[in-house]
């Protein structure tokens, strides 16, 4: 569905990856772990092709526009929650009475029906993220791309928000970008562990996750 | 006097209508993209703000006039050239609060607008709509600068009655006549212009 090919992307003079290999399977969620800083935001701006790679390339299966992502700080128009999720597929010329009824069906999914005249910038942070999500789901998307959409979460709205994604991940393929070594492993059906924007090593959870070694192995632990 | 009124309107509109016909493409350049000089012509529109309005004129009178390069035109005491005078006087301040508006707009919003399937030119009008208030500031601070301005239509438009006489000028004219209950007359429109589309503006970004 998506491959990266020794990928290179340089922020001023800094290398945030340093050629990185991967595949992204149809169907399969797959998360990315690794330390804060380690290139997993900048891996998924890649395969978002919202910035282009500095080298190696990027060979991308899906249409531009059945990819979406959801970003770590959500941002969103300053206008209501209907008109946020509107705008994807307006763009894409839905007529009004589908749009009304994809802003219903995701705004359900993630538990936030009937938010649809609040000021998005109103919202809460748990609410923020889950309306953001709902947001990349309205367009039925065949590769989503999340991340860290748990981060500065409560319990109650990470449960949430990772229930939302085990529902999703039976219609689409996910990337799942995440500190979080467990929730990866909860989550995914592979793990590929970011290390100073170089993949360390790639494989099942139980593989990355439960029986770590080397370095992962202090990441996975928190001795990182 | 309403044919002073709209004519003014009129002349002070269309310049404004032209300063964001070109100006719109130019802010939407400075405020969204990275470019090497990007802050230099910034910096310079800037400093274009405070061009007094008669060297404007005269440069103008200059290229307009019967010997100028542009002469044969006939532009000179016509309607059109001040309407390309005040756009020209106009350009910079709509250009800078524009640019300055879109600078002021979060980047992560064109992201946004490009992974939910957004074109390039789709991302920076999604920007640009976030931007309104300043958008809707910097268009009426220019039309408002062009019906108060009064070097550019003097030297350019002459002053003609019934043809290029416009608010300013004829209060110029009436005061120098010492018609100073029509003058007064005059202002006190104009003034009601400027607060009314000012208001009218607040209101429309604020939505």
């Amino acid at each position: 569905m998506l491959e990266l090919r020794r990928v290179v992307r340089r922020y001023g003079g800094v290398e945030a990856l340093r050629g990185v290999s991967l595949r992204v399977r149809r169907g399969e969620t797959l998360s990315i772990i690794g330390p804060n800083g380690s290139g997993k935001t900048t891996l998924l701006r890649v395969m978002a092709l919202l910035d282009p790679p500095d080298g190696g390339e990027v060979i991308c299966g899906v249409e531009r526009g059945k990819v979406t992502m959801v970003f770590q700080q959500p941002a969103f128009f300053n206008t209501t929650v209907y008109r946020n999720l509107a705008y994807g597929l307006r763009l894409r010329g839905r007529p009004e009475g589908e749009v009304r009824k994809e802003v219903r069906r995701a705004l359900s999914l993630v538990g936030m029906r009937g938010c649809e005249e609040r000021r998005a910038g109103e919202l809460s942070g748990g609410e923020k993220q889950r309306v953001s999500l709902a947001r990349a789901l309205a367009l039925r998307p065949e590769l989503l791309l999340l991340d860290e959409p748990t981060s500065n979460l409560d319990p109650r709205s990470t449960r949430l928000i990772e229930g939302v994604i085990e529902e999703v991940r039976e219609e689409c393929t996910v990337v799942l970008a995440t500190s979080h070594p467990f929730q990866a492993a909860r989550l995914s059906d592979r793990v590929v562990c970011l290390f100073e924007g170089k993949v360390l090593a790639q494989g099942t959870p139980r593989e990355i996750v439960e029986r770590p070694k080397g370095r992962i192995r202090k990441f996975v632990r928190g001795e990182w | 006097m309403l044919d002073i009124v709209l004519r003014s309107l009129w002349v002070s509109g269309t310049a404004t209508a032209l300063a964001t016909a070109w100006g719109l493409p130019l802010a939407l350049l400075l405020g969204l993209r990275e470019f090497r000089g990007r802050r230099v012509v910034l910096n310079l529109f800037h400093t274009l703000l405070g061009l007094p309005t008669v060297t404007l004129g005269l440069l103008l009178y200059l290229l307009l006039s019967s010997r100028g390069p542009l002469g044969p035109l006939h532009l000179l005491y016509t309607p059109a050239a001040m309407m390309l005078g005040q756009a020209l006087l106009v350009t910079p301040i709509l250009v800078s609060l524009l640019a300055d508006a879109l600078r002021a707009v979060d980047p992560a919003l064109r992201d946004l607008a490009r992974t939910l399937g957004a074109s390039e030119r789709q991302a920076s009008l999604a920007a640009l709509g976030e931007a309104r208030r300043g958008a809707a500031l910097a268009v009426v601070a220019s039309f408002n600068r062009a019906v108060s301005e009064l070097g550019v239509a003097m030297m350019l438009g002459g002053n003609i009655h019934g043809y290029t006489r416009v608010m300013t000028t004829a209060i110029a004219l009436e005061t120098a006549r010492g018609e100073i209950l029509l003058s007064l007359q005059l202002a006190a429109v104009l003034l009601l212009i400027v607060f009314t589309l000012s208001l009218v503006a607040g209101r429309l970004g604020g939505r």
